[in-house]
Protein backbone atom coordinates (compact mmCIF):
# COMPACT_ATOMS: atom_id res chain seq x y z
CA UNK A 1 0.00 0.00 0.00
CA UNK A 2 3.00 2.33 -0.17
CA UNK A 3 1.49 3.74 -3.32
CA UNK A 4 -1.10 5.81 -1.50
CA UNK A 5 1.28 7.85 0.60
CA UNK A 6 1.23 11.39 -0.60
CA UNK A 7 4.46 12.29 -2.27
CA UNK A 8 5.70 15.58 -3.55
CA UNK A 9 7.16 15.87 -6.99
CA UNK A 10 10.63 16.08 -5.45
CA UNK A 11 10.69 12.55 -4.04
CA UNK A 12 9.35 11.25 -7.27
CA UNK A 13 12.67 10.56 -8.88
CA UNK A 14 14.02 8.76 -5.85
CA UNK A 15 10.90 6.71 -5.41
CA UNK A 16 10.59 5.63 -9.03
CA UNK A 17 14.29 4.89 -9.24
CA UNK A 18 14.14 2.40 -6.41
CA UNK A 19 11.00 0.56 -7.43
CA UNK A 20 12.22 -2.98 -7.13
CA UNK A 21 10.31 -4.81 -9.82
CA UNK A 22 11.72 -2.61 -12.52
CA UNK A 23 15.31 -3.52 -11.75
CA UNK A 24 16.82 -5.35 -14.68
CA UNK A 25 13.83 -4.46 -16.85
CA UNK A 26 14.13 -5.12 -20.55
CA UNK A 27 14.17 -2.14 -22.88
CA UNK A 28 11.44 -1.38 -25.37
CA UNK A 29 13.39 -2.87 -28.24
CA UNK A 30 13.84 -6.19 -26.48
CA UNK A 31 10.19 -6.71 -25.64
CA UNK A 32 7.55 -8.40 -27.77
CA UNK A 33 5.21 -5.67 -29.04
CA UNK A 34 1.47 -6.29 -28.73
CA UNK A 35 0.42 -3.29 -30.77
CA UNK A 36 2.51 -1.67 -33.47
CA UNK A 37 1.40 1.83 -34.30
CA UNK A 38 2.78 3.24 -37.55
CA UNK A 39 2.34 6.77 -38.94
CA UNK A 40 -1.00 7.21 -37.27
CA UNK A 41 -2.91 10.37 -38.16
CA UNK A 42 -6.29 11.18 -36.71
CA UNK A 43 -8.86 13.80 -37.67
CA UNK A 44 -11.92 15.25 -35.96
CA UNK A 45 -13.55 16.62 -39.08
CA UNK A 46 -10.94 19.08 -40.35
CA UNK A 47 -8.88 19.16 -37.17
CA UNK A 48 -5.86 16.90 -37.03
CA UNK A 49 -5.52 15.52 -33.50
CA UNK A 50 -2.72 13.00 -34.03
CA UNK A 51 0.29 13.59 -36.19
CA UNK A 52 2.37 10.70 -37.46
CA UNK A 53 2.44 8.73 -34.24
CA UNK A 54 4.68 5.69 -34.41
CA UNK A 55 5.29 3.44 -31.41
CA UNK A 56 5.30 -0.16 -30.20
CA UNK A 57 3.25 -1.10 -27.16
CA UNK A 58 4.94 -4.03 -25.39
CA UNK A 59 2.95 -7.08 -24.37
CA UNK A 60 2.24 -7.70 -20.66
CA UNK A 61 3.45 -4.28 -19.60
CA UNK A 62 1.71 -1.11 -18.47
CA UNK A 63 2.20 1.79 -20.86
CA UNK A 64 1.11 5.28 -19.83
CA UNK A 65 0.28 8.23 -22.07
CA UNK A 66 0.91 11.58 -20.43
CA UNK A 67 0.79 15.16 -21.61
CA UNK A 68 -1.19 18.37 -21.13
CA UNK A 69 -4.92 18.56 -21.89
CA UNK A 70 -5.70 18.37 -25.58
CA UNK A 71 -2.39 16.73 -26.50
CA UNK A 72 -4.15 13.77 -28.11
CA UNK A 73 -3.47 11.09 -25.52
CA UNK A 74 -7.15 10.16 -25.08
CA UNK A 75 -7.63 10.34 -28.84
CA UNK A 76 -4.78 7.90 -29.33
CA UNK A 77 -6.34 5.54 -26.79
CA UNK A 78 -9.76 5.76 -28.46
CA UNK A 79 -8.20 4.99 -31.81
CA UNK A 80 -6.79 1.70 -30.51
CA UNK A 81 -10.23 0.07 -30.17
CA UNK A 82 -11.83 1.94 -33.07
CA UNK A 83 -14.11 3.81 -30.66
CA UNK A 84 -13.98 6.68 -33.13
CA UNK A 85 -15.94 4.59 -35.65
CA UNK A 86 -19.09 5.44 -33.69
CA UNK A 87 -18.78 8.99 -34.99
CA UNK A 88 -18.91 9.47 -38.75
CA UNK A 89 -16.97 12.74 -38.72
CA UNK A 90 -13.90 11.16 -37.11
CA UNK A 91 -11.35 9.21 -39.08
CA UNK A 92 -7.88 7.70 -38.74
CA UNK A 93 -5.12 6.96 -41.21
CA UNK A 94 -2.06 4.82 -40.79
CA UNK A 95 -1.51 1.45 -39.17
CA UNK A 96 -2.33 -0.09 -35.83
CA UNK A 97 -1.16 -3.67 -36.06
CA UNK A 98 -2.27 -6.35 -33.66
CA UNK A 99 -0.90 -9.79 -34.56
CA UNK A 100 -0.16 -8.43 -38.01
CA UNK A 101 -3.69 -7.19 -38.70
CA UNK A 102 -4.26 -3.49 -39.32
CA UNK A 103 -7.15 -2.42 -37.09
CA UNK A 104 -7.86 0.70 -39.09
CA UNK A 105 -8.43 -0.91 -42.45
CA UNK A 106 -9.59 -4.37 -41.36
CA UNK A 107 -12.75 -5.70 -43.00
CA UNK A 108 -13.69 -7.50 -39.83
CA UNK A 109 -16.57 -6.28 -37.66
CA UNK A 110 -15.33 -3.71 -35.15
CA UNK A 111 -17.23 -5.59 -32.41
CA UNK A 112 -14.68 -8.38 -32.72
CA UNK A 113 -11.83 -5.91 -32.32
CA UNK A 114 -13.40 -4.24 -29.33
CA UNK A 115 -13.98 -7.56 -27.61
CA UNK A 116 -10.22 -8.16 -27.79
CA UNK A 117 -9.31 -4.65 -26.69
CA UNK A 118 -11.29 -3.69 -23.60
CA UNK A 119 -11.74 -0.16 -22.37
CA UNK A 120 -12.50 1.58 -19.10
CA UNK A 121 -13.58 5.19 -19.22
CA UNK A 122 -12.82 8.26 -17.18
CA UNK A 123 -16.28 8.44 -15.68
CA UNK A 124 -17.81 5.24 -14.32
CA UNK A 125 -20.44 3.94 -16.75
CA UNK A 126 -22.40 1.16 -15.04
CA UNK A 127 -25.28 -0.12 -17.16
CA UNK A 128 -28.82 0.29 -15.79
CA UNK A 129 -28.97 -3.32 -14.62
CA UNK A 130 -27.91 -5.40 -11.63
CA UNK A 131 -24.29 -5.67 -10.52
CA UNK A 132 -24.28 -9.29 -11.68
CA UNK A 133 -25.74 -8.47 -15.09
CA UNK A 134 -23.31 -5.59 -15.56
CA UNK A 135 -20.53 -8.19 -15.63
CA UNK A 136 -22.50 -10.96 -17.35
CA UNK A 137 -23.72 -8.69 -20.15
CA UNK A 138 -20.37 -8.48 -21.90
CA UNK A 139 -19.57 -12.16 -21.32
CA UNK A 140 -22.90 -13.25 -22.85
CA UNK A 141 -22.09 -11.41 -26.06
CA UNK A 142 -19.52 -13.99 -27.08
CA UNK A 143 -19.87 -16.93 -24.69
CA UNK A 144 -22.71 -19.25 -23.71
CA UNK A 145 -21.96 -20.26 -20.14
CA UNK A 146 -23.88 -22.39 -17.69
CA UNK A 147 -25.26 -20.62 -14.66
CA UNK A 148 -22.45 -21.99 -12.51
CA UNK A 149 -19.69 -21.02 -14.91
CA UNK A 150 -21.17 -17.55 -15.22
CA UNK A 151 -21.36 -17.22 -11.42
CA UNK A 152 -17.71 -18.16 -11.25
CA UNK A 153 -16.76 -15.73 -13.99
CA UNK A 154 -18.60 -12.89 -12.27
CA UNK A 155 -17.01 -13.69 -8.94
CA UNK A 156 -13.54 -13.96 -10.46
CA UNK A 157 -13.86 -10.63 -12.27
CA UNK A 158 -15.21 -8.85 -9.18
CA UNK A 159 -12.50 -10.41 -7.03
CA UNK A 160 -9.80 -9.32 -9.44
CA UNK A 161 -11.23 -5.81 -9.43
CA UNK A 162 -11.14 -5.79 -5.59
CA UNK A 163 -14.90 -5.35 -5.37
CA UNK A 164 -16.18 -8.84 -4.53
CA UNK A 165 -16.10 -8.39 -0.77
CA UNK A 166 -18.17 -5.22 -0.96
CA UNK A 167 -20.88 -6.49 -3.31
CA UNK A 168 -21.09 -10.25 -2.87
CA UNK A 169 -24.29 -9.96 -0.81
CA UNK A 170 -26.04 -7.57 -3.17
CA UNK A 171 -25.32 -8.80 -6.68
CA UNK A 172 -28.98 -8.28 -7.58
CA UNK A 173 -28.89 -4.57 -6.77
CA UNK A 174 -28.55 -1.97 -9.47
CA UNK A 175 -24.99 -1.23 -10.52
CA UNK A 176 -25.88 2.44 -10.38
CA UNK A 177 -26.57 2.25 -6.65
CA UNK A 178 -22.85 1.82 -5.90
CA UNK A 179 -20.53 4.65 -4.91
CA UNK A 180 -18.35 6.29 -7.59
CA UNK A 181 -15.25 4.32 -6.68
CA UNK A 182 -17.17 1.05 -6.56
CA UNK A 183 -18.81 1.83 -9.91
CA UNK A 184 -15.40 2.33 -11.50
CA UNK A 185 -14.11 -0.97 -10.13
CA UNK A 186 -17.33 -2.56 -11.42
CA UNK A 187 -16.51 -1.18 -14.87
CA UNK A 188 -12.99 -2.58 -14.65
CA UNK A 189 -14.43 -5.95 -13.60
CA UNK A 190 -16.79 -5.76 -16.58
CA UNK A 191 -13.85 -5.02 -18.84
CA UNK A 192 -11.71 -7.92 -17.64
CA UNK A 193 -14.60 -10.42 -17.44
CA UNK A 194 -14.60 -10.68 -21.22
CA UNK A 195 -10.90 -11.58 -21.09
CA UNK A 196 -9.56 -9.08 -23.59
CA UNK A 197 -5.91 -9.14 -24.65
CA UNK A 198 -5.41 -5.42 -24.25
CA UNK A 199 -7.02 -3.18 -21.65
CA UNK A 200 -7.32 0.54 -22.34
CA UNK A 201 -7.80 2.78 -19.31
CA UNK A 202 -8.80 6.37 -19.96
CA UNK A 203 -7.93 8.26 -16.78
CA UNK A 204 -9.53 5.53 -14.72
CA UNK A 205 -8.86 7.24 -11.39
CA UNK A 206 -9.69 10.85 -12.12
CA UNK A 207 -13.10 10.59 -10.42
CA UNK A 208 -11.88 8.49 -7.51
CA UNK A 209 -10.83 9.21 -3.94
CA UNK A 210 -7.26 8.29 -2.89
CA UNK A 211 -8.22 4.94 -1.35
CA UNK A 212 -10.10 3.78 -4.46
CA UNK A 213 -7.25 5.11 -6.57
CA UNK A 214 -4.78 3.01 -4.63
CA UNK A 215 -6.95 -0.06 -5.10
CA UNK A 216 -7.23 0.53 -8.83
CA UNK A 217 -3.49 1.13 -9.16
CA UNK A 218 -2.75 -2.05 -7.32
CA UNK A 219 -5.16 -3.80 -9.65
CA UNK A 220 -3.46 -2.40 -12.75
CA UNK A 221 -0.21 -3.74 -11.39
CA UNK A 222 -1.66 -7.23 -11.13
CA UNK A 223 -3.42 -7.03 -14.48
CA UNK A 224 -0.26 -6.89 -16.50
CA UNK A 225 0.53 -10.54 -15.88
CA UNK A 226 -2.49 -11.40 -18.05
CA UNK A 227 -3.11 -8.30 -20.11
CA UNK A 228 -1.36 -5.56 -21.98
CA UNK A 229 -2.45 -2.37 -20.23
CA UNK A 230 -2.44 1.09 -21.76
CA UNK A 231 -3.53 4.00 -19.65
CA UNK A 232 -4.01 7.71 -20.05
CA UNK A 233 -3.38 9.75 -16.95
CA UNK A 234 -3.17 13.37 -15.96
CA UNK A 235 -1.43 12.42 -12.80
CA UNK A 236 2.30 12.11 -13.34
CA UNK A 237 2.92 10.42 -10.01
CA UNK A 238 0.42 7.82 -11.07
CA UNK A 239 2.23 7.22 -14.34
CA UNK A 240 5.47 6.92 -12.40
CA UNK A 241 3.91 4.54 -9.87
CA UNK A 242 2.14 2.10 -12.14
CA UNK A 243 3.58 2.20 -15.63
CA UNK A 244 6.59 0.44 -17.13
CA UNK A 245 6.74 2.66 -20.17
CA UNK A 246 5.63 6.24 -20.63
CA UNK A 247 4.84 8.22 -23.73
CA UNK A 248 4.85 12.00 -23.52
CA UNK A 249 2.62 13.67 -26.07
CA UNK A 250 2.16 17.29 -27.03
CA UNK A 251 -0.14 18.83 -29.65
CA UNK A 252 -0.87 15.51 -31.30
CA UNK A 253 2.75 14.45 -31.57
CA UNK A 254 4.59 11.76 -29.71
CA UNK A 255 7.50 13.69 -28.21
CA UNK A 256 9.25 11.00 -26.24
CA UNK A 257 8.56 7.38 -25.46
CA UNK A 258 10.74 5.26 -23.23
CA UNK A 259 10.96 3.30 -20.02
CA UNK A 260 9.10 5.18 -17.29
CA UNK A 261 12.28 5.56 -15.22
CA UNK A 262 14.09 7.13 -18.14
CA UNK A 263 11.25 9.54 -18.84
CA UNK A 264 11.03 10.64 -15.23
CA UNK A 265 14.70 10.66 -14.30
CA UNK A 266 16.68 11.57 -17.38
CA UNK A 267 14.41 12.39 -20.31
CA UNK A 268 16.25 12.94 -23.57
CA UNK A 269 14.22 15.91 -24.67
CA UNK A 270 14.07 19.20 -22.82
CA UNK A 271 10.36 19.49 -23.68
CA UNK A 272 9.63 16.31 -21.74
CA UNK A 273 11.77 17.46 -18.85
CA UNK A 274 9.94 20.79 -18.68
CA UNK A 275 6.60 19.00 -18.44
CA UNK A 276 7.77 16.41 -15.93
CA UNK A 277 9.29 18.98 -13.63
CA UNK A 278 6.24 21.22 -13.82
CA UNK A 279 7.92 24.11 -15.62
CA UNK A 280 5.36 23.68 -18.35
CA UNK A 281 1.85 22.27 -18.68
CA UNK B 1 -17.33 47.80 6.03
CA UNK B 2 -17.92 45.21 3.32
CA UNK B 3 -19.86 46.31 0.24
CA UNK B 4 -22.17 43.34 0.76
CA UNK B 5 -24.41 45.11 3.28
CA UNK B 6 -28.23 45.00 3.32
CA UNK B 7 -28.31 48.66 2.27
CA UNK B 8 -26.25 48.10 -0.87
CA UNK B 9 -28.36 49.68 -3.67
CA UNK B 10 -27.55 46.95 -6.23
CA UNK B 11 -28.56 44.31 -3.74
CA UNK B 12 -31.78 46.14 -2.88
CA UNK B 13 -32.84 46.65 -6.48
CA UNK B 14 -32.15 42.96 -7.16
CA UNK B 15 -34.34 42.01 -4.25
CA UNK B 16 -37.13 44.30 -5.44
CA UNK B 17 -36.89 42.83 -8.94
CA UNK B 18 -37.02 39.34 -7.47
CA UNK B 19 -40.16 40.19 -5.49
CA UNK B 20 -41.92 41.62 -8.55
CA UNK B 21 -41.13 38.55 -10.66
CA UNK B 22 -42.12 36.21 -7.87
CA UNK B 23 -45.46 37.97 -7.50
CA UNK B 24 -46.03 37.88 -11.26
CA UNK B 25 -45.34 34.18 -11.54
CA UNK B 26 -47.50 33.41 -8.52
CA UNK B 27 -50.34 35.41 -10.10
CA UNK B 28 -50.11 33.54 -13.41
CA UNK B 29 -50.02 30.25 -11.52
CA UNK B 30 -53.19 31.23 -9.66
CA UNK B 31 -54.78 32.31 -12.96
CA UNK B 32 -54.11 28.91 -14.56
CA UNK B 33 -55.19 26.93 -11.53
CA UNK B 34 -58.39 29.00 -11.21
CA UNK B 35 -59.73 27.84 -14.59
CA UNK B 36 -58.56 24.29 -14.06
CA UNK B 37 -60.30 24.14 -10.69
CA UNK B 38 -63.43 25.67 -12.23
CA UNK B 39 -63.50 23.07 -15.03
CA UNK B 40 -62.89 20.16 -12.69
CA UNK B 41 -65.36 21.55 -10.15
CA UNK B 42 -68.14 22.00 -12.72
CA UNK B 43 -67.48 18.56 -14.19
CA UNK B 44 -67.73 16.88 -10.82
CA UNK B 45 -70.72 18.96 -9.75
CA UNK B 46 -72.69 18.28 -12.94
CA UNK B 47 -71.32 14.86 -13.83
CA UNK B 48 -70.62 13.50 -10.36
CA UNK B 49 -74.24 12.39 -9.94
CA UNK B 50 -74.22 10.48 -13.23
CA UNK B 51 -70.82 9.03 -12.43
CA UNK B 52 -71.97 7.24 -9.29
CA UNK B 53 -75.09 5.74 -10.90
CA UNK B 54 -74.33 2.12 -11.73
CA UNK B 55 -76.57 2.22 -14.82
CA UNK B 56 -73.95 4.44 -16.50
CA UNK B 57 -71.68 1.44 -16.76
CA UNK B 58 -74.02 -1.32 -17.92
CA UNK B 59 -76.86 0.28 -19.89
CA UNK B 60 -76.60 1.28 -23.54
CA UNK B 61 -76.87 4.82 -24.85
CA UNK B 62 -80.59 5.55 -24.82
CA UNK B 63 -82.88 6.89 -27.52
CA UNK B 64 -83.79 10.57 -27.18
CA UNK B 65 -85.56 11.45 -23.98
CA UNK B 66 -84.99 8.10 -22.24
CA UNK B 67 -82.67 7.15 -19.42
CA UNK B 68 -79.74 4.85 -19.99
CA UNK B 69 -75.99 4.46 -19.68
CA UNK B 70 -72.78 4.68 -21.65
CA UNK B 71 -71.66 1.06 -21.59
CA UNK B 72 -71.30 0.73 -25.37
CA UNK B 73 -69.48 4.07 -25.62
CA UNK B 74 -67.09 3.20 -22.76
CA UNK B 75 -66.24 -0.17 -24.26
CA UNK B 76 -65.98 1.31 -27.78
CA UNK B 77 -63.57 3.97 -26.54
CA UNK B 78 -61.52 1.37 -24.65
CA UNK B 79 -61.29 -0.84 -27.76
CA UNK B 80 -60.30 1.96 -30.11
CA UNK B 81 -57.81 3.54 -27.69
CA UNK B 82 -56.26 0.11 -27.08
CA UNK B 83 -56.02 -0.81 -30.76
CA UNK B 84 -54.80 2.69 -31.68
CA UNK B 85 -52.12 2.56 -28.99
CA UNK B 86 -51.02 -0.98 -29.86
CA UNK B 87 -50.73 -0.02 -33.52
CA UNK B 88 -49.09 3.36 -33.05
CA UNK B 89 -46.65 2.63 -30.22
CA UNK B 90 -44.30 0.18 -32.00
CA UNK B 91 -44.09 2.46 -35.03
CA UNK B 92 -43.42 5.44 -32.79
CA UNK B 93 -40.76 3.68 -30.71
CA UNK B 94 -38.95 2.30 -33.76
CA UNK B 95 -39.01 5.64 -35.55
CA UNK B 96 -37.84 7.44 -32.40
CA UNK B 97 -35.06 4.89 -32.02
CA UNK B 98 -33.95 5.51 -35.58
CA UNK B 99 -33.87 9.27 -34.99
CA UNK B 100 -31.91 9.08 -31.74
CA UNK B 101 -29.62 6.09 -32.30
CA UNK B 102 -29.03 5.48 -35.98
CA UNK B 103 -29.80 8.59 -37.98
CA UNK B 104 -28.13 11.09 -35.69
CA UNK B 105 -27.13 14.14 -37.69
CA UNK B 106 -28.24 12.74 -41.06
CA UNK B 107 -30.45 14.95 -43.24
CA UNK B 108 -33.01 12.17 -43.50
CA UNK B 109 -33.39 11.98 -39.72
CA UNK B 110 -33.55 15.75 -39.41
CA UNK B 111 -36.23 15.96 -42.10
CA UNK B 112 -38.18 13.14 -40.44
CA UNK B 113 -37.95 14.84 -37.06
CA UNK B 114 -39.21 18.08 -38.55
CA UNK B 115 -42.14 16.40 -40.31
CA UNK B 116 -42.95 14.51 -37.14
CA UNK B 117 -43.14 17.79 -35.23
CA UNK B 118 -45.51 19.11 -37.89
CA UNK B 119 -47.64 15.99 -37.49
CA UNK B 120 -47.52 16.41 -33.71
CA UNK B 121 -49.15 19.80 -33.94
CA UNK B 122 -51.52 18.97 -36.80
CA UNK B 123 -55.16 19.59 -35.82
CA UNK B 124 -56.75 16.23 -35.05
CA UNK B 125 -59.67 16.99 -37.37
CA UNK B 126 -57.21 16.94 -40.25
CA UNK B 127 -56.16 13.44 -39.23
CA UNK B 128 -59.85 12.44 -39.13
CA UNK B 129 -60.49 13.84 -42.59
CA UNK B 130 -57.36 12.14 -43.90
CA UNK B 131 -58.49 8.73 -42.67
CA UNK B 132 -61.98 9.46 -43.98
CA UNK B 133 -60.70 10.15 -47.48
CA UNK B 134 -58.13 7.33 -47.70
CA UNK B 135 -60.11 4.63 -45.91
CA UNK B 136 -63.72 5.36 -44.98
CA UNK B 137 -64.62 6.84 -48.35
CA UNK B 138 -63.04 3.87 -50.14
CA UNK B 139 -64.82 1.12 -48.18
CA UNK B 140 -67.94 3.29 -48.01
CA UNK B 141 -68.75 2.83 -44.34
CA UNK B 142 -67.59 4.08 -40.96
CA UNK B 143 -65.85 1.60 -38.70
CA UNK B 144 -64.08 1.11 -35.39
CA UNK B 145 -60.99 0.14 -37.36
CA UNK B 146 -60.93 3.50 -39.13
CA UNK B 147 -61.27 5.17 -35.71
CA UNK B 148 -58.38 3.15 -34.32
CA UNK B 149 -56.32 4.03 -37.37
CA UNK B 150 -56.95 7.74 -36.86
CA UNK B 151 -56.03 7.43 -33.17
CA UNK B 152 -52.86 5.51 -34.07
CA UNK B 153 -51.85 8.38 -36.34
CA UNK B 154 -52.17 10.68 -33.32
CA UNK B 155 -50.15 8.32 -31.10
CA UNK B 156 -47.21 7.98 -33.49
CA UNK B 157 -45.82 11.55 -33.41
CA UNK B 158 -46.15 11.78 -29.61
CA UNK B 159 -44.30 8.51 -29.08
CA UNK B 160 -41.67 9.33 -31.73
CA UNK B 161 -40.97 12.63 -30.04
CA UNK B 162 -40.73 11.31 -26.48
CA UNK B 163 -38.70 8.24 -27.51
CA UNK B 164 -36.29 10.44 -29.47
CA UNK B 165 -35.97 12.91 -26.59
CA UNK B 166 -35.59 10.28 -23.89
CA UNK B 167 -32.97 8.30 -25.83
CA UNK B 168 -31.05 11.48 -26.44
CA UNK B 169 -30.89 12.02 -22.68
CA UNK B 170 -29.03 8.72 -22.27
CA UNK B 171 -25.35 9.70 -21.96
CA UNK B 172 -23.15 8.79 -24.92
CA UNK B 173 -20.63 7.33 -22.49
CA UNK B 174 -23.07 4.48 -21.82
CA UNK B 175 -23.20 3.70 -25.55
CA UNK B 176 -19.41 3.82 -25.77
CA UNK B 177 -19.13 1.53 -22.76
CA UNK B 178 -21.37 -1.04 -24.43
CA UNK B 179 -19.52 -0.70 -27.74
CA UNK B 180 -16.20 -1.14 -25.91
CA UNK B 181 -17.31 -4.63 -24.87
CA UNK B 182 -17.81 -5.58 -28.50
CA UNK B 183 -21.56 -5.09 -28.33
CA UNK B 184 -23.34 -4.62 -31.68
CA UNK B 185 -25.49 -1.50 -32.01
CA UNK B 186 -28.89 -3.20 -31.96
CA UNK B 187 -27.98 -5.08 -28.78
CA UNK B 188 -26.69 -1.89 -27.20
CA UNK B 189 -29.99 -0.15 -27.98
CA UNK B 190 -32.17 -2.97 -26.70
CA UNK B 191 -30.20 -3.89 -23.58
CA UNK B 192 -28.67 -0.62 -22.50
CA UNK B 193 -30.26 2.56 -23.86
CA UNK B 194 -33.88 1.30 -23.80
CA UNK B 195 -33.32 0.24 -20.22
CA UNK B 196 -31.86 3.59 -19.29
CA UNK B 197 -34.74 5.46 -20.96
CA UNK B 198 -37.59 3.07 -20.23
CA UNK B 199 -39.57 5.18 -17.77
CA UNK B 200 -39.36 8.18 -20.08
CA UNK B 201 -40.56 6.15 -23.06
CA UNK B 202 -43.36 4.62 -21.00
CA UNK B 203 -44.40 8.08 -19.85
CA UNK B 204 -44.61 9.17 -23.49
CA UNK B 205 -46.90 6.25 -24.30
CA UNK B 206 -49.17 7.04 -21.35
CA UNK B 207 -49.34 10.69 -22.38
CA UNK B 208 -50.26 9.61 -25.91
CA UNK B 209 -53.03 7.42 -24.49
CA UNK B 210 -54.26 10.34 -22.43
CA UNK B 211 -54.27 12.52 -25.51
CA UNK B 212 -56.27 10.18 -27.74
CA UNK B 213 -58.81 9.26 -25.03
CA UNK B 214 -60.44 12.64 -25.37
CA UNK B 215 -60.21 13.14 -29.14
CA UNK B 216 -63.58 13.75 -30.80
CA UNK B 217 -62.80 15.18 -34.21
CA UNK B 218 -60.89 12.25 -35.71
CA UNK B 219 -63.59 9.82 -34.57
CA UNK B 220 -66.50 11.84 -36.00
CA UNK B 221 -65.27 11.07 -39.50
CA UNK B 222 -64.11 7.52 -38.90
CA UNK B 223 -65.82 5.49 -36.18
CA UNK B 224 -68.87 7.75 -36.15
CA UNK B 225 -71.08 6.31 -33.42
CA UNK B 226 -73.26 3.36 -32.65
CA UNK B 227 -76.33 3.35 -30.48
CA UNK B 228 -76.05 -0.35 -29.80
CA UNK B 229 -73.59 -2.71 -28.24
CA UNK B 230 -71.00 -3.59 -30.86
CA UNK B 231 -67.44 -4.73 -30.52
CA UNK B 232 -66.97 -5.45 -34.23
CA UNK B 233 -64.12 -3.34 -35.57
CA UNK B 234 -65.56 -3.26 -39.09
CA UNK B 235 -68.76 -1.54 -37.98
CA UNK B 236 -69.37 1.95 -36.68
CA UNK B 237 -68.39 2.00 -33.03
CA UNK B 238 -69.75 3.97 -30.11
CA UNK B 239 -67.21 6.08 -28.24
CA UNK B 240 -67.29 8.53 -25.37
CA UNK B 241 -66.10 11.73 -27.10
CA UNK B 242 -68.63 11.57 -29.95
CA UNK B 243 -71.45 10.56 -27.57
CA UNK B 244 -70.59 13.48 -25.31
CA UNK B 245 -70.53 15.79 -28.33
CA UNK B 246 -73.91 14.52 -29.55
CA UNK B 247 -75.64 14.32 -26.17
CA UNK B 248 -74.38 17.63 -24.85
CA UNK B 249 -75.81 19.46 -27.89
CA UNK B 250 -79.21 17.79 -27.49
CA UNK B 251 -82.23 19.36 -25.77
CA UNK B 252 -82.93 16.24 -23.67
CA UNK B 253 -82.05 16.40 -20.00
CA UNK B 254 -81.28 12.69 -19.68
CA UNK B 255 -78.82 12.92 -22.56
CA UNK B 256 -77.21 16.03 -21.13
CA UNK B 257 -76.77 14.30 -17.76
CA UNK B 258 -75.09 11.35 -19.49
CA UNK B 259 -72.83 13.73 -21.43
CA UNK B 260 -71.70 15.29 -18.15
CA UNK B 261 -71.07 11.84 -16.73
CA UNK B 262 -69.03 10.83 -19.77
CA UNK B 263 -67.03 14.03 -19.67
CA UNK B 264 -66.25 13.54 -15.98
CA UNK B 265 -65.30 9.92 -16.65
CA UNK B 266 -62.81 10.77 -19.43
CA UNK B 267 -61.31 13.63 -17.44
CA UNK B 268 -60.78 11.51 -14.35
CA UNK B 269 -59.33 8.65 -16.41
CA UNK B 270 -56.89 11.01 -18.14
CA UNK B 271 -56.02 12.59 -14.79
CA UNK B 272 -55.32 9.13 -13.35
CA UNK B 273 -53.14 8.25 -16.34
CA UNK B 274 -51.16 11.44 -15.96
CA UNK B 275 -50.65 10.79 -12.27
CA UNK B 276 -49.43 7.26 -13.01
CA UNK B 277 -47.07 8.61 -15.70
CA UNK B 278 -45.67 11.21 -13.35
CA UNK B 279 -45.17 8.88 -10.43
CA UNK B 280 -43.38 6.45 -12.75
CA UNK B 281 -41.13 9.23 -13.90
CA UNK B 282 -40.39 10.35 -10.37
CA UNK B 283 -39.48 6.87 -9.26
CA UNK B 284 -36.79 6.69 -11.92
CA UNK B 285 -35.38 10.16 -11.34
Amino acid sequence: MDAIEARGAKDLTIQTAVRGDRAGEATLAELQPKLRIRNLNFYYGGFQALKNVTMDVPEHRVTAFIGPSGCGKSTLLRTLNRMYSLYPEQRAEGEILIDGENLITTKRDVSLIRARIGMVFQKPTPFPMSIYDNIAFGVRLFERLTRRDMDERVEAALTQAALWGEVKDKLGQSGQSLSGGQQQRLCIARGIAIKPEVLLLDEPCSALDPISTAKVEELIHELKTDYTVIMVTHNMQQAARVSDFTAYMYLGELIEYDATDTIFIKPKKSQTEDYITGRFG
Amino acid sequence: MSVASPTNPLYRSRRRFNLVLLAASAATLAFGLFWLAWILGTLLLEGGGALVRATLYYQMTPPPGADGGLANAIVGSLIMVTVGTLAGTPVGILAGTYLAEYGRGSWFANATRFLNDVLLSAPSIVIGLFVYSVYVAKVKHFSGLAGSFALALLVIPVVVRTTDDMLKLVPGSLREAAAALGCPTWKMVVSVTYRAARTGILTGILLAVARISGETAPLLFTALNNQFWSTALDRPMANLPVVIFQFAMSPYEDWQRLAWGGAALITLAVLALNIVARSLFRKSA
